[in-house]
């Protein structure tokens, strides 16, 4: 009783910030935004976790529920207890890649999916994104003007930067390669490369329990990025 | 008496020059002429000092909040950012994204509440970089620095948020973004429950802020329910919200403090127009969605076009019109140097509900 839930107060000040002690007034089920459209309640997880129930605990790091989160940190200013569910959610989220919980749900193993795409254009170009990520076949969404700028984005964002994909001050400027290397060494150091490899590493392995022969390839990442059960509403 | 104090404690000291500035993921790749905006108006409306440096990088902020990021790892990122500004002999730190300004703020906040967690930074940082850092003076978000100087702007205003032929103040929503000031409500101005950093502006030029009931919803980000294409319905289902719950009012335009609130807000709109039909603003037309870069553009006189508002999917001329800016329309889609380009095909979010790219109502 109480390991889970000590694991996640001694390795996380998220959580000793945000969980002091929950009266179940449920405003920050009130305010929250994926409680409106999905399943999700985090006053019931907050209230799991400060029950200490290992097995409830556990039985929440596998779970779709907790991946449901848009962090969005609308519940923070609302607490009147002064508790941050969003950063319990972080907590939960970091513990359950830690233990490798998170591939055992839908939503936890787009984890896999997240580091390919933001994550490894990190370390390629020091930014979250650059507009050829933002592929229109996988953003319908983005529009026909969103097409447009990424069929001619040297003509058009060459009007607002002068060094595009080139070293020097501007937007969407090329990363010299020193500083590059120190954001490299960085994620090295800090436990960055150690979280990404950790994704991957469960990832692989439940792609092969789940059928894929090659672990998780393109298509496995493509079918995580891309599958919605509608099982959770 | 009661009421003035606890609005004191939202007043923000906001630094009058020497900006280190640090650029945002999303605003320079789909607002680029934005975050170019905001340096040629410090620096070429009200001469003021701003260093773009070259080296930063991101913050990381949107790894971060998609929980592949480690707290320790932004950490030291945001380290090796407030050692630059050092380097540069900066003290000003003020950053183009409203994540970005979320992760500043609360870092600085559990170094100061953990400082365990900044000595571990200090280690991180060395062991990666050799660098050391001291702590910025201030930290700003950029619209703060555009809201302390609306006045100044005020005075230089070419164009006012007015509709031209009638008199009357435009209508004008403003939204925020949930990390301006919902993490850290002291660090807004206004804090959370009254934030007035765009709507200071709005109103200084003239404009009128509509109040609506989920004028403080989120517009629906979420990261990872963005991010990886199976969760975008909590996107849209929360950006459909807010559309649905302002347009009553009738908003002229939208404006927007966080680069992800504005690039949302004008997307979902073309994708619910282009799945229901339907449209929030005049004449079958979308409402047209500012960054307050534009909007503070737009005021001086600034060309639309060399602000990037063709970049928008809900057309912006609408607005221009009712201000009575002067545009060329043949200008709009043009490449570098007057080339041409071709042009975006229609969309029913501008009033063209036929030759759309898909139409899934057929």
């Amino acid at each position: 009783m109480g390991k889970y839930f000590d694991m996640l107060m001694e390795e996380d000040v998220r959580m000793r910030e945000g969980l002091h002690s929950c009266m179940n007034c449920g405003v920050c089920t009130a305010v929250c935004p994926a409680a409106e459209f999905y399943r999700y309640d985090p006053r019931q997880i907050v209230n799991t976790v400060q029950t200490r129930d290992d097995d409830a605990i556990e039985a929440l790091l596998k779970s779709d529920t907790i991946w449901y989160c848009g962090e969005c940190m609308s519940c923070r200013p609302r607490c009147p207890r002064g508790n941050t569910p969003g950063y319990v959610i972080q907590s939960l989220r970091r513990l359950s890649q830690r233990l490798g919980f998170f591939v055992e749900s839908e939503k936890g193993r787009q984890q896999l999916a997240l580091k390919r795409t933001i994550g490894e254009n990190i370390l390629r170009t020091g930014y979250c994104l650059v507009p050829k990520l933002v592929k229109p076949e996988l953003h319908p969404e983005q529009g026909t003007v969103w097409q447009w700028i990424y069929d001619h984005d040297e003509e058009i964002y060459g009007q607002f930067s002068p060094v595009y994909g080139k070293e020097g001050a501007g937007a969407l400027r090329r990363l010299d390669e020193e500083s590059l290397a120190e954001i490299n060494r960085i994620f090295e150091v800090s436990g960055g490369r150690e979280m990404f490899d950790t994704i991957e590493r469960y990832s692989d392995r439940k792609a092969r329990e789940m059928g894929y022969e090659k672990g998780a390839d393109q298509q496995y990442m493509m079918d995580v990025y891309q599958t919605n059960s509608n099982e959770h509403y | 008496m009661m009421k003035r104090r606890s609005w004191q404690e939202y007043q923000k000291e906001i630094a009058d020059d020497n900006y280190y500035y640090a650029r945002s993921c999303i605003r320079q790749n789909f607002f680029p002429g934005s975050e170019k905006a905001f340096i040629d108006i410090l620096h070429n409306d009200l001469g003021k000092d701003l260093l773009d440096d070259p080296k930063h990088s991101s913050c990381t902020g949107i790894g971060y909040h998609s929980d592949i990021v480690p707290l320790e790892t932004i950490m030291t990122v945001v380290a090796r950012q407030f050692s630059l500004m050092n380097d540069a002999g900066y003290k000003n730190f003020v950053t183009s994204c409203i994540t970005s300004f979320g992760i500043y703020n609360e870092i600085l906040a559990t170094w100061e509440e953990f400082p365990e967690t900044e000595e571990r930074t200090r280690e991180y940082l060395y062991k990666a970089t050799g660098r050391e850092f001291r702590k910025p003076q201030s930290l700003a978000h950029t619209s703060d620095v555009v809201f302390h100087f609306r006045e100044e702007i005020a005075r230089r205003a070419r164009h006012l948020l007015v509709n031209a032929t009638t008199g009357e103040p435009l209508k004008v929503v403003e939204h925020i973004g949930c990390h301006y000031a919902k993490i850290f409500p002291k660090s807004g101005i206004g804090g959370s429950e009254f934030p007035y950093v765009l709507a200071g502006m709005i109103e200084s030029w003239g404009g009128e802020v509509v109040d609506y009931p989920e004028r403080r919803h989120c517009c629906g980000f979420g990261f990872r329910n963005y991010l990886v294409q199976a969760n975008r319905g909590y996107s849209i289902a929360n950006s459909h919200k807010k559309l649905e719950s302002m347009a009553p009012y009738k908003p002229d335009f939208i404006v927007a403090n966080c680069p992800g609130c504005a690039m949302f807000l004008d997307k979902w709109q073309y994708t619910i127009a282009e799945m229901e039909g339907t449209t929030y603003g005049e004449n079958g037309h979308g409402i047209p969605v500012l960054t307050y870069e534009e909007m503070a553009g737009l005021v001086l006189g600034y060309d639309p076009w060399t602000l990037g508002m063709q970049m928008h999917q809900v057309d912006v001329e609408p607005l221009l019109d009712k201000m009575g800016i002067e545009y060329d329309p043949a200008a709009k889609y043009l490449g570098r140097n007057g080339k041409y380009i071709g042009k975006p095909a229609s969309a029913v979010v501008n009033c063209c509900p036929t030759d759309t790219i898909y139409d899934i109502r057929e």
